[in-house]
């Protein structure tokens, strides 16, 4: 490369070099394909599922049947009692690991990123195994005389529940512990000496200090479980239908595109809402 | 009064503190002082019950206090690092405990201002504690304390952070606090002469132990062991054995066999030490009493014959260094005044001269295991 003068605006060219490629990928794989789907939800679906370039809000209004708003509340549902569950489930984790040692805190850590390493379909089969008639629970129960016929844990909300924390849990806990690991706990000790309970500790002190974990380990969970379907199908049984399943059914096999186009712009509406919510928190920290 | 009987505490095999016991009168200003790792923080803290005790107990006015939990003593604490709470505002931090005992608000607004207005802070109530400097993020801590009205105020190496200019500044404001409020403080400092100038009382501790407790003067002029003298100042130490004594006087056999005199101190506050012929034992001389001569003085006076090393000018004293003869040991330290007849040089380097002192004016203690007098 020319070692050209380091006069600023030669510094601000070669950054904009640098940033380059990835301005290219953000525009060609991502903004385009953007503008694509929203030119193709102001479509109407032709005959034979052609796609006829009428421009109506159509698409829009057809979502607000009953039918899809009650698909798209059970998704919501499903997301939202996950990202809660993952919380409440992740929030000791992460305390220990922040805590521990540092040779427990590697253990800890290397169990949590593990799961990483396996698919995810694998790791639905494996709970499916795991939970089935006569699988590992239902055979340890009726060992030990716990019960005496086999739970049918399959194809159950609870091992739907099951598949999604287990899936989602890692992208709670690392952002909380990140969040942790930098809290100074002497805080908690300033707080108890002026007098705060421990309730009052966890909420005045704690709880605002990790907010931006908090926050951010919630949208990693609750992004992503929004639009989540094969979890679901896997372990439910492909009973209900999700916003995920309807999305893809619309290209797959109704061959809706148009309507497809405008149930995934809704769920990316979705996210950005939530997003947003997300920075402006993280400003008013800022400020403070 | 507060007192702690016979506390230790252990973790794992390491003793942080072995059988500690000090009564701290009530509005006094008292210093735990020691060198690094010799249990300060952690006496502090059990005072303030964020650790307990594996032996021994802590009494509050008579009553026991070391089951009861930290939010519920009735006693603050500035910490090292202050501790402030980053997501508050200044007013939002001083406020913090009393909000946290449910004042009402009115009565918080006043005493939140009063305090910020003691510390002199007044004026940056609303901005964020993270774009104080450290001077003013002391004072926030200790406000944060004070308001409270703490019965006892515990205070761990709250200078430590500051520059000199400023922690002098700091120190003579936290006297000034003390005295006008006469809240009891235990200051924990590894700094001798913090904790001379502003302590009514001072504990000198080492390796988990109190060596000694006494007030400043006591602790630096009547050391009880010879770690507590090397610690407070500096001192100059030769090593020998008691040899024969008189009605009011012991001589202390030193290097070279040259017998030295010690007597009690003319005020009666140090007695005659009392030990057996031949007990192993250290003299200690402070810079201060020393006196440095051309010719050797009478024999009332202790005498020390050496050659002159160095001499440092250092404004309103000079030191000067002097290797003793009869020793390899370490040199002594003379500290003279630079009165209007000392202010001119009087001694070449080189020169061979004699250090005298007065028998009251010396100590003489049982030796240090791990000491190197002499
Ligand atoms: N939580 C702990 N776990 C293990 N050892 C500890 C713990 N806290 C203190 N100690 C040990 O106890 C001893 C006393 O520690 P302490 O912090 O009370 O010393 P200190 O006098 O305050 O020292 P400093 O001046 O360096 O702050 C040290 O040897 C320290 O290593
Ligand atoms: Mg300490």
């Amino acid at each position: 490369m020319e070692a050209v003068a380091s006069r600023p605006i030669a510094r601000l060219d070669r950054r904009i070099f640098l940033a380059l490629p990835a301005l290219i990928w953000f525009l060609g794989f991502l903004l385009i394909p953007l503008f694509i789907v929203v030119i193709y939800s102001l479509a109407t679906r032709g005959e034979y599922g052609a796609v006829t370039f009428n421009f109506s809000l159509g698409n829009y209004f057809r979502i607000f049947d009953s039918v899809y708003l009650k698909i798209f509340l059970r998704s919501l549902q499903l997301a939202a009692v996950t990202s809660i569950s993952c919380l409440l489930l992740g929030f000791p984790v992460a305390y220990v690991m922040a805590t521990a040692s540092p040779r427990w805190r590697q253990i800890l850590m290397a169990m949590v990123v593990i799961p990483f390493w396996t698919n995810f379909v694998i790791r639905a089969y494996a709970i499916k195994f795991l939970l089935s008639d006569y699988g590992l629970i239902n055979s340890l129960g009726m060992f030990l005389h716990l019960w005496s016929e086999p739970i049918y844990f399959s194809n159950s909300a609870f091992s739907v529940w099951l598949g999604m924390v287990t899936n989602y849990i890692p992208f709670m806990i690392l952002p909380l512990y990140v969040s942790l690991e930098k809290f100074d706990f002497t805080m908690l000790e300033a707080a108890r000496d002026l007098g705060a309970s421990s309730w009052n500790s966890f909420w005045k002190v704690l709880v605002p200090l990790i907010k931006t974990g908090l926050i951010t380990g919630l949208i990693f969970v609750f992004t992503p479980a929004l639009g989540e379907f094969v979890v679901p199908d896997l372990l439910g049984g492909a009973k209900t239908m999700l916003i995920g399943n309807l999305i893809t059914e619309q290209f797959m096999k109704t061959r809706d595109w148009p309507f497809g186009s405008a149930l995934s712009l809704l769920l990316i509406v979705a996210v950005l809402v939530s997003l947003t919510i997300y920075l402006t928190n993280r400003d008013s920290r800022v400020q403070h | 009064m507060l007192e702690v009987r016979n506390v230790s505490r252990t973790y794992g095999e390491a003793h942080a503190l072995r059988d500690v016991s000090v009564t701290i009168q009530d509005g006094q200003f008292f210093s735990l002082l020691g060198p690094s790792g010799c249990g300060k923080t952690t006496l502090l803290r059990i005072i303030a019950g964020f650790e307990d005790p594996s032996q021994g107990q802590v009494f509050h006015k008579e009553k026991r206090i070391d089951n009861v939990p930290a939010n519920r003593r009735r006693f603050n604490m500035v910490f090292q690092r202050y501790a402030l709470f980053p997501h508050l505002n200044v007013k939002q931090n001083v406020a913090f405990g009393l909000q946290m005992k449910k004042t009402p608000s009115a009565e918080v607004e006043q005493r939140v201002s009063e305090m910020l207005s003691m510390v002199q802070m007044e004026t940056y109530g609303t901005r964020g504690v993270t774009t104080l400097s450290g001077g003013q993020q002391q004072r926030v801590a200790l406000a944060r304390a004070l308001v409270n009205r703490p019965e006892i105020l515990l205070l761990d190496e709250p200078l430590s952070a500051l520059d000199l200019k400023l922690r002098q500044q700091m120190q003579v404001e936290l006297l000034s606090i003390q005295r006008r409020l006469k809240h009891t403080f235990i200051f924990v400092t590894h700094d001798q002469e913090e904790a001379l100038t502003l302590s009514d009382r001072v504990a000198v501790m080492n390796k988990g132990r109190i060596e000694q407790v006494g007030t400043p003067q006591e602790i630096y002029e009547y050391p009880k062991t010879e770690f507590v003298a090397r610690f407070i100042g500096s001192i100059n130490v030769l090593g020998g054995e008691v040899g024969d004594g008189a009605a009011d006087s012991l001589s202390f056999v030193g290097p070279g066999k040259r017998p030295f005199i010690i007597k009690a101190s003319r005020d009666g506050s140090r007695p005659l030490p009392s030990f057996a012929k031949g007990t192993k034992v250290s003299l200690l001389v402070r810079p201060e009493k020393l006196k440095l001569l051309k010719s050797a003085p009478g024999p009332e006076q202790n005498t020390l014959e050496g050659t002159l090393k160095e001499v440092l000018y250092q404004g309103p004293i000079t030191q000067l260094f002097v290797q003793p003869k009869e020793t390899q040991g370490p040199v002594w330290v003379i500290s003279q005044p630079n009165t209007a007849v000392t202010a001119r040089k009087q001694f070449n380097l080189g020169e061979k001269v004699y250090v005298s002192w007065l028998p009251e004016d010396c100590l003489l203690l049982e030796k240090d295991g791990n000491g190197s007098g002499g």
